[in-house]
């Protein structure tokens, strides 16, 4: 049931709190509203930090914010994640900016849109390439260079909307669903190796993705969202749903007949 | 808490853009008195502006915090641009405390910021979560006004961008006429997207306090005179009672202390006011009571302490939603700022009128203005005494009275502040902003507020989009 509580941690991997200023942290897609709030957390703590994004300006006023805030080092790095070829060279210069990975965060989704991506594959591929097949690129890489190391933690944000297809973002959804099922089975690979792959399942968050949506005024805060995962990562947990709230009510989703389901407007 | 942004929400979050926003408003300001409907678009980023506005059909108003009390921070099913998401850090000088910030960063995440590097706000509100923008679009002022002046006297420069895409960089020396329409301008000059802050040191979180209890506004000038050299000083004022306790207060007064201390930043607010209390819990009787035991809570005529800043500068902080208190009609405050000259006969009869309406809440606040110019065109503040006094909504009842009482202010010489003000007449407003007219060529044609709209009384001024 508690998805927070990691297993006995043996001492080795548990991360020594004073240590934290050491934390050397990469994160993919630095600009999005939940991962920025996840560094300026980080960057009070004098973590040191490696950001890439797809936008210069925005990078560069995210940098320039954490750097005031307390970061030890950021270094970033503009880029289309979308690039899946570019990903060996940009992810082995950040690990060599940062002279070392403790976290690896990956952040970068788009929300897409569900009618659209009904009447034009296009855009249906786009959303399962950003959401899912470059992840999966990334983490490939990742997973690799920390299993040499048996050390590391790769976090990465997916979604509740993965735990079941709805009629609402099932493309969204879909591509979460993906990314969920990988990281469960890269988990079941890796961790015996000394690498713990954290799945975040945000409930809907109050950002710039999210703004204009119905009932957004509603919606979680990103600075509460943010805590609970740097916590979520600090005791290396496995699961998160954040808010909690989340966890029970995807039990409930995930668990209605689909004789039920597929007449219901979810 | 690492982060420690012990800070409320904005108000509201983005209503839909595709549909007609229904139901209560997204958008209230601090009073909830006027509600109107209002589409809200957030920034995120110094360059979504003036891009955001492609494809709107009404004007436009930037927004923070919505902790101004009346309508200048609302605009009438038109679209608000609710800068808080623009929150970052953009540089700060130790050596001279100078700090760069975008402008919807809050009082609150800059103090959190400055405290545990020794620095503090140059002049404090009396809450702090305002944004950085709000401040300067307010020139707000604080209880060191004789020292400081207002905000803007704080604010080295600023970018301002328009709507047809000119961006200005603003100061003292560089384009001095649009530093001076965007200081106190409301919002209406354009959008503030960055400004500096002039921070000053610190040593310690904690206040060197003191109150001191006077009756009468000669006992209260008095103390004025005797702590003229004291940075911060303000008043807290009965203004339910008559007779012999007509004006009675407690003189509070404050500095930093000299003793170093520990500068670390401060806890998150636990207390949230849950609902709107209903109408009848403020009344003469209940608000009587408050002030008499606030008037004699300190035990003797004269105290010292050591405080804290919070509980100094930002008493009502402490209560997240405390406006609820009033009901969902809501509040109006009623702000004056009075020339020595008629100051006190003009306070007198003014306090006397509000005493004698039954309609005074507590929370009435009573300090002076100094001798420092602000520097912007439509600021508040002029020398002289400034008094502000929460009213409860009653319809048919507060409107008019409020309305009396500008009246009063204007006979007297003085001026209302728009940032509290949801009744000033046009006629009310010309006069106590007389550079107005050559405000108004400032403007930028896309952005306008419902404060404008009421006191400039132009039918038409949408009409020039």
């Amino acid at each position: 049931m508690s998805t927070l509580a990691s297993q006995p941690s043996n001492e080795s991997r548990a991360l020594n709190p004073t240590a934290k200023i050491t934390q050397k942290i990469l994160v993919l897609g630095a600009t999005s509203g939940i991962a920025e709030a996840t560094c300026r957390i980080w960057a009070a703590q004098g973590a040191q930090l490696f950001l890439v994004a797809r936008n210069a300006d925005k990078l560069a006023a995210v940098a320039a914010d954490l750097k005031l805030r307390g970061a030890a080092y950021v270094g970033t790095a503009v880029a289309d994640l979308d690039d899946t070829d570019k990903h060996a060279e940009l992810l082995a210069h950040a690990v060599n900016s940062l002279t070392g990975m403790d976290i690896a965060y990956l952040t970068h989704g788009i929300l897409g849109d569900q009618a659209q991506a009904e009447q034009d594959f296009q855009h249906a591929a786009q959303i399962l390439h950003t959401n899912f097949v470059a992840p999966v690129s990334l983490l490939t890489w990742l997973a690799n260079f920390c299993v040499q190391r048996h050390a590391g933690v790769l976090a990465v944000i997916s979604s509740v909307a993965g735990d079941r297809g709805r009629k609402s973002n099932y493309l969204y959804g879909s591509s979460k669903a993906g990314l969920t099922a990988f990281l469960a089975g890269l988990r079941n690979r890796i961790d015996r190796e000394g690498v713990t792959v954290l799945t975040i399942k945000p409930g809907p968050v109050k950002t710039a993705m999210t703004a204009g949506m119905k009932g957004s005024a509603k919606f979680a805060n990103v600075n509460k969202v943010a805590q609970t995962i740097v916590n979520a990562i600090d005791k290396r947990a496995d699961n998160l749903y954040v808010p909690f709230q989340w966890q029970p009510i995807m039990f409930v989703i995930r668990n209605i007949p689909d004789r039920i389901f597929k007449k219901l407007n979810l | 808490m690492p982060l420690s942004t012990a800070e409320p929400e904005a108000p509201t979050l983005p209503a839909t853009t595709a549909e007609a926003p229904t139901g209560p408003p997204q958008f209230e300001s601090w009073g909830r008195y006027p509600r109107y409907n209002a589409k809200v678009v957030p920034l995120s980023w110094r360059g979504d502006f003036p891009a955001v506005l492609a494809g709107l059909q009404d004007s436009a108003l930037p927004v923070g915090m919505g902790r101004s009390y009346g309508d200048v921070c609302l605009l009438k099913d038109g679209t608000l641009l609710q800068t808080t998401g623009m929150n970052r850090l953009i540089d700060f000088n130790p050596e001279t405390g100078v700090l760069t910030a975008e402008s919807g960063i809050t009082l609150a995440q800059i103090l959190d910021f400055a405290v545990p590097r020794g620095f503090f706000l140059p002049v404090s509100p009396g809450t702090k979560y305002v944004t950085l923008g709000g401040a300067i679009a307010n020139d707000i002022h604080g209880k060191n006004h004789e020292a400081a002046g207002s905000f803007g006297n704080h604010v080295p420069c600023f970018e301002l961008v328009r709507s047809d895409g000119t961006r200005r960089l603003c100061s003292r020396t560089e384009n001095p006429d649009w530093f001076a329409a965007t200081i106190g301008g409301m919002g209406l000059t354009g959008l503030i997207t960055w400004a500096q802050l002039r921070l000053r040191p610190i040593v310690s979180r904690m206040i060197d306090y003191e109150g001191i209890q006077f009756h009468g506004i000669d006992e209260f000038l008095e103390l004025k005179q005797k702590y003229h050299d004291v940075e911060y000083t303000v008043s807290w004022l009965d203004c339910v009672s008559t007779g012999r306790n007509f004006m009675r207060g407690i003189f509070m007064l404050g500095e930093h202390s000299k003793v170093p201390g520990e500068l670390k930043p401060s806890p998150e607010p636990k207390l949230v006011f849950p609902m709107d209390a209903p109408g009848f819990a403020l009344n003469r009787i209940s608000v009587s009571m408050f002030n008499t035991v606030f008037f004699h809570k300190q035990g003797k005529a004269h105290v010292k302490a050591l405080h804290d800043y919070e509980p100094f500068f930002y008493p009502l902080d402490a209560v997240l939603h405390w406006n609820r208190m009033y009901g969902k009609n809501g509040m109006a405050q009623f702000q004056y700022a009075l020339p020595w000259e008629r100051a006190k006969e003009g306070t007198i009869a003014i306090l006397r009128a509000i005493a004698n309406s039954g309609l005074a809440s507590f929370l009435a606040v009573l300090k002076t203005f100094g001798d420092v110019p602000s520097l912007g065109m439509m600021s508040f503040p002029q020398p002289g005494i400034m008094f502000a006094l929460d009213f409860p909504i009653k319809p048919g009842i507060t409107v008019p009275l409020l309305e009396r009482l500008g009246d009063m202010t204007l006979e007297y010489g003085g001026r209302l502040y728009p940032a509290k003000d949801a009744a000033m007449t046009p006629a009310q407003f010309k006069t106590f902003y007389p550079e107005w007219e050559r405000f108004a060529r400032y403007r930028d044609p896309m952005l306008t507020s419902s404060f404008w709209e009421r006191v400039t009384d132009t039918t038409g001024a949408k009409t020039n989009l």
